[in-house]
Parts: structure tokens; sequence; C-alpha cells
């Protein structure tokens, strides 16, 4: 039994200790919007925040993430009104959107830490999420609107 | 038009029924469901008896549903196709939804792909509209005791032009019965919107889609859950194709916790694939430990010493052999002009193997429950899911039903059944619902990859500097012929079947009086790499080889590539274009060309060091519906590594006209960096019949840092809407290519284009 801190709320789950964090909570937790995509930590798409840092729930060890408090999508904002979401809306980023709770909640931990990043900074944060629609246009817009929405 | 139209739109030579059983029900429009059907929508539905097809359905709130049978795989094709039907509706916009039915024989042809869903369901669904417009219209002027010819509705309300009084929709379907069939005449008849008179039709309306997108609430295949599943995980076979399962050994399995046994089938009788050994587990990590446990005695097969070299060679002796393959073009008398040329030129051409690299691996759920079987998946092509997954449970068709899902993008993968089949007769097997999910490896080594192609380009050019004789050969694994082999098209000196959609881009809008391409299925690949549909189809090989070679012709006599083209696009003859998809011909193609280069500053602008602008244009998708495109790529060539870095893009696309222009701008930058990709950054390859890459380290598609700075030009005429999703794919291949050229001097002809292939281009040149 392993208890976790998943957006606010104490989750027990029972399963090994190895099972990847994604497993958890995508299959028994049922909070699908965090994504399977590579199982190797390659594309982003299983991006969720483990005390406000972006890991990659795929390389994390159900053990490991006991008494971390864990973000996903559906938590990122009590009202799906986060900075990031709320550029994403705005500049129609999203087309299939599979892999773009990776890329919001990414970029939501990168902006905490950067809230003023250069374009370079962006890019160097981002491009270890892949996204197949090729919709870097508008991710690079999108951050650096939610990097002045969030300094509004 | 195109040879397959009639195939795919003969389903819609129906009566339109609009209407309610009863007062204050709301409205349903749709198909009768046979030709000349007895009874109105009114008797239909209060008898039970409507198996039409519903496009729309109103309730008594003045709520309008439009019902989308195309995937939802990126586009946003509900929206657009959700601003047809307003448009004519007059419906308020903020009473408009979607959503996607299952499957049910009804719908008939359900696919999506080759860039017909708006360019194909446009005036359908704008016709949709206007008849349920017309039935409102109706009803209110009885309520209102007025002739209908004095109303007019806007904005959801009826408007009595000559007492001003009004009804609103609510008002209507909640208090009367509307019972209208429109005859396939009238519905023809109708009168439409123009361009210049839309009010949602061309306007940036955000896409439905996107806000469950924004919270993770949209729900793909892979998000599905259902009672007493397990969880599938295939076991890799040795081999992409042909490989069969004799034992499987679940000893080390066992000791698994949540160990749920093991599907072994060795065969599957629709022949997606040969044999399939599935692990099961209670939980996704139990049935990925017990794959990693499973000990497999495979036969691996006939295609166990093919590599991709065998393929490649296989493609040439077929295009040496001119007894091979058939007609496709032949204008005028090619081999007379050609040996009376004052110059030849020739050359091959090469593309990759290409993997689709869906962000959502494949996956299905697959469920019996009181004899029907249920699918839970994204699907392009619903009605082969149902009709192969019935053929491998060997049940009745009928007793399939696929529950459609957001798709994490398709790009054609999701065209193929093999999930579906494959987790159908785990579950049959195992007697209980099976979730599976490929692994990306598996996605990756079991794709139904783009076909690895070769293709030969002659030219004869006569004294003027005009090419008067072309000849193209077109070497390729025939998707079409293994997935579908009804749409293989009669070659044009009917002796045999080609796969038009290997071929087509080769039929292009160049001036060329005296033109042959021949087709030839590459039968070493079809083999061994069962190919597939990937976005852009064939035009991303018979483009790339086009506009490289144009290039290389021009070069080669002295002229600019720009002014080469513009010269051969008269638009004259077969190249004038014909309403609606091809009207004005040639010479849209030829105002692309010139909007991307003044665009680009194609000429003008000053260039630094080892860095230069290529120009390619096309008319993707099929020569009967063209998007008139060209793009400009800017290149810089590293002189000591030879490293190619794509700089800029510059776009320039006639759609005609744009439903929704933020959704096609979006198609427009993604399918342009999908395109660079492709040429740039991706490589799938053959060993002993398997895929040698496995992952996104091994196989790498371009990330956010290595994307080039865009600048996209849509053009609106106000003729047909054109598809948007896949031609510019087309056309960057070769812009680069030529850039590359002009910057470095290296012609590369095959993909990728790498920093090796242009220093050896440089040594041999």
């Amino acid at each position: 039994m392993a208890v976790l801190n998943i957006n606010g709320l104490k989750h027990v789950v029972d399963a090994p200790a190895d099972t990847r964090l994604l497993w958890v909570v995508r299959e028994h937790l049922r909070l699908t919007g965090t994504k399977f995509g590579c199982g190797m930590g390659l594309c982003g798409a299983c991006t969720v925040h483990l005390d406000g840092e972006a890991v990659r729930s795929c390389q994390v060890e159900l053990g490991d993430a006991e008494g971390s408090r864990i973000t996903t999508i559906e938590g990122l904002d009590p009202k799906g009104q986060h900075p990031v979401q709320q550029a994403w809306l705005e500049l129609q980023v999203p087309q299939c959107g599979y892999c773009q709770s990776g890329q919001m909640m990414n970029a939501a931990a990168f902006l905490d830490s950067n809230p003023s990043p250069t374009d370079g900074e962006i890019l160097e944060a981002m491009q270890g999420n892949l996204c197949r629609c090729i919709t870097y246009v508008r991710i690079k817009q999108g951050v650096r609107r939610a990097s002045e929405i969030m300094g509004a | 038009m195109t040879k397959h139209d009639k195939n795919l739109k003969g389903i819609t030579r129906r009566e339109m029924l609009v209407g309610s059983a009863v007062a204050g029900t709301g409205l349903v429009v749709g198909y009768s469901g046979l030709p000349g059907a007895v009874g109105g929508a009114r008797e239909a539905l209060a008898a039970g008896s409507w198996d039409h097809q519903v496009f729309l359905t109103m309730d008594n709130a003045g709520i309008a549903t439009v019902h989308i049978t195309k995937a939802e795989i990126g586009q946003h094709v509900g929206t657009a196709l959700a601003q047809a039907v307003a448009e004519e509706l007059e419906v308020d916009w903020n009473d408009v939804r979607i959503d996607y039915p299952d499957t049910e024989e009804k719908w008939g042809f359900m696919i999506t792909g080759g860039s017909w869903s708006v360019n194909w369901t446009f005036d359908r669904n704008s016709r949709i509209g206007a008849s349920a417009r017309i039935a409102l219209i109706e009803a209110a002027a009885k309520m209102m005791g007025v002739p209908a010819a004095q109303c007019s509705a806007s904005n959801s309300v009826v408007t009595d032009s000559v007492s001003g009084s009004s009804r609103t929709y609510s008002q209507i379907l909640s208090t009367t019965t509307i019972d209208r069939t429109f005859s396939e005449d009238e519905m023809k008849a109708l009168t439409l919107k123009k361009f210049g008179e839309y009010k949602v039709v061309g306007k940036n309306i955000p896409a439905l889609d996107i806000p469950d997108k924004l919270i993770g609430e949209a729900r793909y295949g892979i998000d599905v859950f259902v009672p007493n599943m397990v969880y599938g995980r295939l076991v890799t076979n040795p081999t992409r194709f042909g490989a069969v399962p004799l034992s499987a050994d679940d000893s080390a399995a066992k000791s698994i916790d949540g160990y749920a046994g093991v599907a072994v089938i060795k065969e599957d009788p629709t022949g997606v694939n040969t044999g399939y050994v599935v692990a099961l587990g209670e939980t996704y990590w139990a049935a990925e430990k017990a794959a990693a446990a499973m000990k497999v005695t495979w036969d691996s097969g006939p295609n166990a010493n093919t590599s991709s070299a065998d393929i490649v060679q296989a493609a040439k002796d077929s295009i040496a052999d001119e007894s091979q393959g058939f007609t496709w073009v032949l204008e005028g008398d090619p081999e007379g002009a050609m040996s009376k040329a004052d110059t030849t030129v020739e050359a091959e051409y090469e593309t990759s193997l290409g993997y689709h690299g869906l962000m959502e691996p494949i996956n299905c759920v697959a469920m019996e429950s009181n004899g029907i079987w249920h699918l839970f998946t994204g699907s392009q092509f619903q009605g082969r899911f149902t009709a192969m997954t019935a053929a491998a449970l060997g049940v009745d068709g009928k007793n399939v039903v696929l529950h459609q899902q957001y798709c994490g993008t398709g790009f054609g993968r999701r065209l193929e059944p093999d999930g579906a089949i494959i987790s159908a007769l785990a579950a049959q097997q195992i007697g209980r619902p099976v979730k599976l999910i490929y692994t990306r490896e598996h996605d990756l080594r079991f794709d139904f990859h783009q076909t690895h192609t070769v293709q030969r380009v002659k030219a004869g050019v006569n004294s003027a500097g005009k090419i008067d004789a072309m000849s193209h050969v077109v070497a390729a694994g025939w998707a079409t012929k293994r997935m579908a082999p009804g749409f293989l098209a009669e070659s044009v000196d009917k002796k045999g079947k080609i796969d038009q959609f290997s071929t087509n881009g080769s039929d292009h809008w160049y001036d060329i009086p005296n033109h042959y391409v021949r087709s030839v299925e590459n039968t070493t690949a079809m083999a061994a790499t069962p190919p597939g549909q990937l976005r852009a189809v064939a035009p991303t090989w018979t483009w790339w080889a086009n506009e490289s070679f144009i290039d290389e012709v021009a070069h080669k006599i002295g002229k600019d590539p720009l002014d080469m083209r513009l010269s051969m696009l008269s638009a004259t003859g077969k190249n004038a274009g014909t309403p609606p998809n091809t009207v004005g011909g040639a010479n849209r193609l030829r105002n692309a060309l010139i909007v991307a280069a003044g665009k680009s500053g194609y000429g003008v602008k000053p260039m630094p060091e080892n860095t230069a602008m290529g120009i390619a244009s096309v008319a993707s998708q099929e020569r009967g519906s063209p998007s008139w495109t060209a793009v400009v790529a800017e290149v810089h060539v590293d002189p000591s590594s030879g490293e190619p870095t794509l700089k800029k893009i510059t776009v320039a696309m006639d759609v005609g006209t744009a439903v929704n222009p933020d959704g096609v701008l979006a198609q427009i930058q993604g399918s342009a960096l999908f395109g660079s990709s492709r040429v740039l950054h991706e490589n799938v390859t053959m060993t002993n019949g398997a895929i040698d890459q496995g992952n996104f380290d091994t196989w790498t598609p371009m990330r956010i840092h290595q994307a080039p700075e865009i600048d996209v030009t849509i053009i609106q005429n106000g003729h047909y809407p054109a598809g948007c999703g896949e031609p510019v794919v087309t056309c960057v291949g070769p812009a680069i290519a030529n850039a590359v050229f002009n910057a470095s001097g290296a012609r590369v002809r095959s993909w990728p284009i790498t920093a090796e292939k242009i220093k050896a281009a440089q040594r041999g040149a």
C-alpha cells in the first residue's frame, strides 16, 4: 500500500512499489489527462509535477513518489485557468491535444522558475516535449503569452 | 474529378427528411434510409423505424448538435463541418454542439483522410443547414399566420419582414410539429450563400474540441475503461510481417502478481498480420512484466532475410524492366520526342520508410456483451475496423460496434485495424474484455509504414529550352492494394490496375506535350513492410521527384528555377482546370509561386554565406482536388560539417475558401514542420525483416528547438474550399533539397537529407 498526495487529495494505492507513477495515475486512479507516449522519458507526454518540479511520470517509481506533492493536469489550476491554460486557449495551441497536458505541465513548472524567459530559454526548456502535430510555433508563442499573463 | 469519387460519394442520392415525431420534441435532419423511402420524418420517428443517417439534431431549447462522422485527429474537423451547417441554419453559434456517433450500417462509408473532409462535406453540410432553416421558417410562418416567403431567419430567430413579429427556434421547436421532405432535386436546387455573404464560415471560431484538451478531460482511446477488463501487452514478433508463434512458455510469468494469462494467436484470417502473443495482466504493469517473462518460440516467416537494401534493389530492378507496372499518364509521343531532344536530363530519387509516430500509441478496448462486440478506440476508417474485426472473430459484421474516441492524431495510421483485431481476438480467447496498449517500440516496429520509394525521371529539353518530353517511373509498395483493393484505378491503356494513391502527383500541372508515367508495385516492399497511408501519401514522394527534378533541369540549362516553373504553367488545354475544385487550373499554382517568391524575397533578399533559398510548388493532394501551394525554404549548410539547418519556410497556399482561417493556419504550420521533419530528421530502416529503430532515441523527429521560422500566406478567392492538412508536407521536402543545392552545390536525392549525404555529393560533384 502506498499513500499518494495528488492534486491535494490523498489516494491509497495497492500496487507494487516499482510500478511507474504514470500507470498509477492513469490506470489505477483514472486521472487520464496524463498520457503515455514512450515509457523512456523521451517525449514528455507523461509530465507531472513532483513538489513543483516537472518530472516524467513514466520514470518515477511509485515508492519514490510517496511523501511528495504530486500535481497532474487535472490539478494544475482549480478552475482550469492557469496562465498556461489561458494562453493555450487564446492561441488555440492544441491540435490532437494528446501531448498537450505534458507540454502545459512542463511549461507551467518552467515559468514558475523563470517567469520572463528569453526565446532561447523557452526552446531549451521545451525541447524534451515532443509534438507530432508539430504545434511548436504555437507552443513557443503560448509560453511567451503565459509569461505575459503571469506578469500582468 | 478523380476516378474514385463516384464510389465514395454514391451513398448520398437520397431525400432529406426534416422533422419530429410529435410537437415540442425538437428536430431531426437526415437522409432517408433508402432511395424513395416511404413516409416522412414524422412517420418514421413516430413508428420508431428511423434508421436513417442523422446529420443534425435540434432539441426544443434550440440547441443544434451536428453529428460528425469524421475522426477528430487534431484537425478540428468537427468545428469546420459544424460551421458549414450553422452558416445556412442561421443558428446562434453559442447553441451549436458536435458529437461523434458510434458505427452503424446506416452511416455507410466512414473514413477520414486525403484532406477530403471539408472538401467533400462542406456542400452537403451547407445544404443540411439550409433545409433545416427552411423547415423552421415554414413552421414559424404557420405559427404567425403569414406567408413563409416574407419571413427570414437570423441568429436562431425567424422574423416576419412585414409585421416585424418573430419566433425563436426554441419557441418553434418546443411547440410545433415539423415534417418536411426535400427531394434530391430540391436539395440540389437550394440557393446557398456565396463567398462574401458568410457570417460563420470564414471566421476564426475557437475549436470546439480544445477546451477539454486543456484540462485533461478529452477522452482518447487509451482513456477507456470497462468493467472486468484486463490489460494486454504484445510480445514482440521477430519480424515486421510473417512470423508465427509456435508456443509460449509462461512458467516464469505465472509468479507475477496480477498475471492474467496469455493469448497465443497463431492465425489472423484478415491477413493484418500472421500471429500474435498477448501477455495479459490485471494491471498494465503486470502485463508489462509478464510480456518480459514470456518465452515464445517463433517461426520467423518468409521475410526474415529482407533488409532495406533488398527493397531498394527490387525497386530499381522493376524500374529497369519496362514490362513491369502499368501506364498512369500517356500524352503525345514521349519516346519520339525524347529521341529528338536537344538535351536530356535523368535522375533517380528515393524516399525512405516512414513512421507515423502518433503520440498516442495504437490501443483498443474490446468487449463482448450480449452477443455484440464493442470496440473503443479512435479510428479513421470505422467501417473497415468493424468488418475486419468481425471477420477475425468469425461473427457477423452487424454485431461489431465501434465507439469513436478522440485520436492522439492519425496521419493515416488509424485507417489500420490491427489494434482492434488483436484486442478482440485476445478478449475472445480469454473471455474477458481486453485493453490493449502498444508500447512505443511496438507502435514503431509494427507500423504500416510509408513505403520506401524509388523514382526515375527523365526529361528531353528542346533547343528553345522547353521540356518537350518527360518520363517518370514510380516504384512503391501499394498500400491501397493491401488495404482497399476496390480503390485501385484502371491504367490508361486498360491493361491493369494501378494504385493511384501511390502514383498521383506525377500527373502534374506543367505543360509537358509528351508525358509518360509508369507505376510499378514493389512486391518485396509489399511482403516485408506492409505499406500504409501516411499523411500526404503519394504526393509526398511524387512531388519530391517532380520538384527536385524541375530544379535540376533548370540548373542544367541555365534557367532560374522559378522562371522555369512559371514558363511551364500556362493553364491551357488539360491544365486549364474545371469548376468547382480545379477552376483556374495552373494559373492558381503560378499565383501561389509568385506570392511565395515575393513574400520570401526570393532572388532579392541578401543571403548570408552558405545560405540559400530553394523553391517548390505542388498541386496536392490529387489532380481532382488540388490545394495550390508554393514553398520557399531558406537553408544554411555548414561548409565544414555539411550540416543543413532549416532557417525559414515561406508558404503560400490557395485554399479557395478557408472555412476556419485560424484552423487552416494551424494545419499549414503543422504540416510545414511535419514535412521538414520527415526529410531532415526521420529515418526507418529494416534489417533481416525487423525494423531497426525502437523509440524516440533512435527515431528522432523534429523537436521545438529545430523548428524554423514560418511565414504563411493563405490565399482566398472564393472558390470551393480545398484541403489544407497535407499539401504543404509534400512541398517543403523539395524546397529544402533545392535550397541545399543552392547553398552548397550538393544535390541530395534521397531522404533523410543529412550532412554525410551533402558531403558525399560535394565530393562527387
